[in-house]
């Protein structure tokens, strides 16, 4: 039985640069991605949107677009098998939720949503025959702002009401499982007139919430308070925005489904599939060998793939769905935007004794988003109230449908809570970096609410070290006292505290040490760009002590006998897969030192694997990798992979069926304890100059400090740390949602018009990144994952910063563009509009 | 019957070599024709399928529109020249580095590779509304669903709106203005020569066009005189990002000061209006007084007379009245290294 072990110092792979060996397909376009696919007698497909926010089909005549040559089928919602109920690997049944997003619809949500797909032997010929059907809708009430379904007599943004409710789960009865999760329900609900009152004077008015949880005392806490703060702020809706669209390619081989996608997990995508076309897993294949892209939008493909693979099965032909940016724009998922009113009581040295948070989720057509609950959570950890009550709703909107995107949740509510920390420092006279440095979690720090009294608890926690290394790479202390105004222009500085999720557990590894002394890897974890999937694999070579060129990887093809392994979303993969990738290889050790043993003499525990062989400890006899491989062919069972570990899942099961009988088979399920839940954590620091005749800013300098244990590829870990704190700083600078209220369009549709970062808005040559380099006790070899805290961190130290330069007048809403600045100069107050969404 | 975006339908390409060639194409195809320079605005539209043209003359081989050279001191642009040439030119640099300052603003290192100095003066306004196919004034119909009150205008007109409150986006344009340029048109009738400010229209003279180009027309080359060669030059662009963005904002100005006195000057703003305004009373007013702050101060005021605000376009006066005082005054820098 494996056991926690914390980090060996003297790692020959682990925390050292290399190529990972995807590497030259990706810089010399030879790497292929789901649009490169091509099979014999393809068609394309192209679909038919919703020109309307909220509709109900009324007909479509097609018979003009059917009769176009080249034109080979359609597809509309009435052919899509009904919403089914699924059992997931762990036994537990998902009810089938009639409410569930579909590939097509007759009751379109949002303007954008597909109604129908037309094949055709080309996508000209496919758009033409759109152009041709006939389809009248009947108009429905909608909403694509929340506050504005919210008011007293606001039109509803479903048949049935505008919010969610999660009934809770029924008790399990006395020796029986847990049941799984109810079907969210939706009801109406309005805001009282005297709450429509407070919204109008511009702040966020706390009404009846529909989901709440809470720990220690908060009136005990407000009670305490020297300082007690008040704030609303909103956060913007931003689209994941994926270089790579979700396009998709699909055909069937002898009742086998071939998908041809884009995802953020090979081996996860399987079962989505199976669920949305009511298939069994075993009949589904997935290829996917390069990911342009996911931030979490992709976390099992997207639900449009079942469009080319019901419409190849109807038409009998391969079928390829590009999917074009301006789908993409509505298909590709998007972060919800938060409203948030945040009550906090500090004492005099910056304790927040109590936190009051309620936040409105805008939530698009499907859901329940997990935003509005992340970010009640994730404000508990990073500055540890001692009492807080977390409040929200869940409201649905006539607007896309959101998805995570990297640090869901979570960035919003450091978004949130952060301007808030800042003033209240001010007010207190407290430095900036000490208020976060007496709240910052340490340790086994608490996270969310308390269940019969006992709150959930992190792995690790070393916040107060991050903090300390950021300000003096910053040197915050020297750039306190620089001057702040200068000619035409304004500087200042922020520091923002930022956690997230950052491992899950219980996944497998799989590997064959074949007779050519090589171990070739199996990995079913999707490659969408942030190197993980490979990464990972180092654990292989560290803990066997062969050089990392005799590991070949296999990735990208369900057909290929992939393992079960973890969807690359909330930064799981290197916490959760490096844990596989030692299981994996402390198995292969253990055969490798029976089969010594047995061959040799002696115990196994004499034997040491290392310098590709297995060789009596002290020097003396010892066989070679190769030689093994051969032996444990020879001797079958456990060794080739004849025998198998039962507690392993199913598609690993078969994969190491498959396998076997090639060499020594390795495969194991992630077992180690843990105690507490894996979250990462990153300070920013960032510098802003202002040109206060223009309103337009820079971000001059920024430094991010990582507290994720051990750095398993440092060049990959800044890439993540520039990657997602970029993506972070988009929501400060500019990147946002642009609705027409009355006609529910959206009019920012594409890049230049709804404004991610480009590279040249962020400061390339001067950012800074760093890591604790901590490693985290409860894993292996002590690496948690990187992709969400630096989101929250980027924005909301621009944020502070602008505040240190302006003053807290400025904004109460992100982005943060030269019109709210100037505006704020010019008339000494924040935007008339602050709570209107999607300006 | 529905509606698809973002494929571009089948046409008709053609690609003459002479400007002659292209003329009798577009003599012939009249409103089926459509003209493609480095396509940057026309993709758009044809993407959208909201512009159908059947026939698409691509001048990107009439070699004869393509190239910068001097003439009597100053320079003749071939309007197919492409945006990164204009940049780059050693002479626009040395006596017309107002031009690069501007070209070089305009959207992206791409898009300037492909983009053409012609296209960029020639293209249409990207009002959101338009843009997206519905049928407003511009697009033949009777609303301006920008000025409604429920309108998402952040990007809108301030000055000179006329039902229509869509702006010209240009970053060349102003630039060229400010330089006294010449725009050389050639149509079945010959050549015709018209001056930069009066190429561009607003949607009082005609709503559904941007500039004074007929449909049988074609901008060949733009002329800049050598009179404003070696000015005090300034241009400023505000956008909300630093690359691929269309001005919120622009200003170009060419001075000419002696004894600290302005003695002549001209000054152009763009995407405050449908087309980029040259601002005379600006321009009368500073004439004989210092340029320095107090006189850019005077200068702000003037440019911003008149202006009225849209719901969400307020802050548009102070830029620009900021942009015009900086043109003029100067920028007071910070006593830090910015």
């Amino acid at each position: 039985m494996p056991t926690n072990k914390v980090n060996v110092p003297n790692y020959r792979f682990i925390g050292k640069n290399y190529t990972t060996p995807d590497m030259v397909a990706k810089v010399t376009g030879k790497s292929k991605y789901a649009e490169d696919f091509r099979a014999e007698g393809m068609l394309f497909c192209k679909l038919l949107l919703s020109p309307m926010p909220h509709a109900r089909v009324k007909r479509i005549d097609a018979s003009k677009a059917l009769a176009l040559p080249g034109v080979k089928g359609i597809l509309t919602a009435d052919e899509l098998p009904p919403p089914a109920a699924f059992i997931t690997d762990d036994g537990v049944m998902i009810p089938p939720d009639p409410r569930a997003e579909r590939g097509l619809t007759n009751e379109p949500l949002y303007q954008g949503e597909p109604i129908l797909a037309v094949a055709a032997v080309d996508e000209e010929t496919a758009a033409a025959a759109i152009e041709l059907i006939e389809i009248d809708f009947e108009r429905l009430p909608f909403a694509v702002d929340p506050l504005v379904t919210l008011s007293p007599g606001g039109p509803n943004t479903r048949n049935e009401g505008n919010v969610w409710v999660v009934p809770p789960p029924a008790p399990p009865k006395p020796g029986e499982r847990p049941a799984g999760p109810l079907l969210p329900d939706v009801k109406e609900f309005k805001w009282t007139d005297a709450e429509y009152a407070e919204y109008k004077q511009g702040k966020l008015p706390v009404s009846k919430p529909s989901m709440e949880w809470s720990y220690g005392d908060i009136d005990a806490g407000f009670k305490k308070a020297d300082l007690v703060m008040d704030e609303t702020f909103v956060t913007p809706n931003t689209s994941d925005q994926t270089l790579e669209t979700r396009t998709a390619m699909a055909y069937w081989q002898n009742g086998k489904l071939f998908v041809h996608c884009s995802t953020q997990s090979t081996a996860q995508t399987v079962p989505a599939i199976a669920r949305w076309m009511s298939m069994d897993t075993t009949n589904v294949v997935v290829i996917s060998e390069y990911t342009g892209g996911g931030f979490g939008s992709k976390v099992t493909s997207g639900i449009i793939l079942t469009v080319p693979a019901l419409l190849s099965k109807k038409v009998n032909a391969p079928v390829m769905l590009r999917i074009s940016r301006e789908e993409e724009h509505f298909l590709g998922r998007a972060r919800p935007g938060l409203h948030g009113r945040m009550k906090a009581g500090f004492t005099k040295d910056g304790r927040i004794v109590a936190l009051d948070m309620f936040v409105v989720c805008d939530g698009g057509p499907y859901g329940p988003q997990g935003d509005a609950n992340a970010s009640g959570r994730i404000v508990s950890l990073c500055y540890t109230p001692e009492n807080m009550r977390w409040r929200g709703i869940n409201v649905i909107t006539n607007t896309p449908p959101r998805g995570p995107q990297s640090q869901p949740g979570g960035a919003q509510g450091v978004m949130i809570m952060e301007p808030l920390l800042s003033n209240a420092a001010r007010k207190l006279g407290l430095d900036q970096v000490a208020i976060r440095r007496i709240n910052a979690p340490s340790g086994k720090a608490g996270i969310g609410p308390a269940i019969k009294g006992k709150r959930d608890h992190v792995t690790s926690a070393f916040v107060p070290e991050a903090l300390d290394k950021g300000a003096e790479l910053f040197r915050w202390n020297e750039r306190k006292n620089q001057t702040k105004k200068s000619g035409t222009k304004a500087r200042g500085i922020g520091v923002a505290v930022s956690a997230y999720s950052a491992g899950s557990i219980g996944f497998d590894g799989l590997f064959v040490i074949k007779p050519d002394g090589k171990i070739y890897v199996q990995t079913g974890i999707g490659n969408l760009g942030t190197e993980a999937m490979i990464d990972c694999q180092r654990v292989v070579a560290e803990v066997l002590g062969v050089p990392w060129e005799r590991l070949e990887i296999t990735w990208g093809s369900t057909a290929k006998h992939l393992p079960w392994s973890c969807p690359s979303g909330g930064s799981q993969t290197i916490h959760a897969m490096t844990r596989a990738a030692h299981a994996v290889s402390m198995d292969a050790k253990l055969k490798l030192q029976e089969i010594a043993a047995m061959d040799l003499g002696g115990k196994p525990e004499d034997y040491e694997v290392g310098g590709e062989r297995v060789y009596r400890k002290g020097g003396g006899a010892g066989m070679s990798l190769a030689q093994a491989a051969q032996r444990a062919i020879k001797l079958g069972g456990k060794y080739d992979g004849h025998e198998l570990p039962p507690e392993i899942a199913k598609m690993t099961k078969a994969s190491a069926t498959a396998l076997a009988g090639q060499g020594l088979l390795a495969v194991a399920k992630d077992k180690y304890k843990r105690d507490g839940i894996s979250n990462s954590y990153v300070a920013g620091f960032a510098e802003v100059e202002v040109d206060l005749e223009t309103g337009t800013y820079r971000i001059t300098d920024y430094v991010g400090v990582a507290d994720v244990g051990t750095v398993i590829h440092p060049r990959a870990f800044g890439g993540q740390m520039f990657g997602r704190t970029s993506l972070g700083w988009g929501h400060a600078l500019a990147q946002k949602w642009v609705y027409d209220q009355h006609y529910g369009a959206p009019l920012a549709k594409r890049f230049y018009q709804n404004r991610p970062p480009t590279i040249l808005d962020v400061p390339v040559s001067n950012f800074k990144w760093a890591a604790v380099d901590i490693p985290d006790p409860e894993t292996p070899v002590g690496a948690r994952g990187i992709g969400e805290p630096p989101v929250g961190a980027g924005a909301s130290a621009v944020l502070n910063a602008l505040a240190d330069a302006l003053g807290e007048q400025i904004y109460r809403r992100a982005p943060v563009t030269a019109d709210i600045i100037l505006m704020a100069l010019e008339t000494g107050k924040p935007g008339d509009e602050p709570l209107t969404a999607h300006i | 019957m529905a509606v698809i975006r973002d494929v571009m339908p089948a046409f008709e390409l053609f690609q003459p070599a002479t400007t002659d060639d292209a003329l009798a194409l577009l003599a012939k195809y009249g409103s089926d024709a459509w003209v493609l320079a480095g396509g940057l605005d026309s993709f758009d539209w044809l993407k959208d399928r909201i512009k159908r043209p059947k026939v698409v003359v691509d001048m990107s081989q009439a070699s004869g529109l393509r190239g910068i050279k001097e003439v009597n001191g100053g320079l003749e642009i071939g309007a197919m020249t492409t945006l990164t040439e204009v940049v780059r030119h050693p002479l626009v640099k040395e006596h017309f580095s107002l031009l690069a300052e501007g070209a070089e603003l305009a959207a992206s290192p791409q898009i300037r590779n492909q983009g053409t100095i012609g296209g960029n003066v020639s293209q249409d306004t990207r009002c959101w509304y338009y843009r997206s196919g519905w049928k407003c004034y511009r697009a033949g119909g009777n609303i301006c669903f920008a000025d409604t009150p429920t309108a998402i205008n952040r990007e809108h007109a301030i000055l000179d709106a006329d039902r229509c409150v869509a702006v010209n986006p240009s970053d060349s344009a102003p630039a060229l203005i400010a330089l006294d340029a010449q725009m050389v048109i050639r149509g079945p009738g010959g050549e015709r020569v018209v001056n930069a400010q009066d190429y561009f229209v607003g949607p009082d003279i005609n709503i559904m066009r941007m500039t004074v180009l007929k449909p049988n027309e074609l901008l060949t080359a733009i002329r800049i005189p050598g009179t404003w060669g070696g000015a005090k030059f300034y241009f400023e662009k505000i956008r909300d990002r630093q690359v691929w963005d269309f001005p919120l904002v622009n200003v170009a100005a060419a001075m000419k000061v002696s004894g600290g006195k302005i003695d002549q000057i001209r000054i152009a703003v763009n995407g405050v209006a449908a087309r980029p305004l040259r601002l005379t009373a600006v321009e009368s007013a500073v004439i004989g007084k210092p340029a320095d702050a107090a006189t850019g101060e005077m200068a702000g005021k003037i440019a911003i007379q008149g202006a009225v605000a849209l719901r969400f376009n307020a802050y548009k006066i102070p830029l620009l009245r900021n942009l015009v005082k900086r043109a003029i005054g100067g920028v007071q820098e910070a006593a830090w290294k910015s």
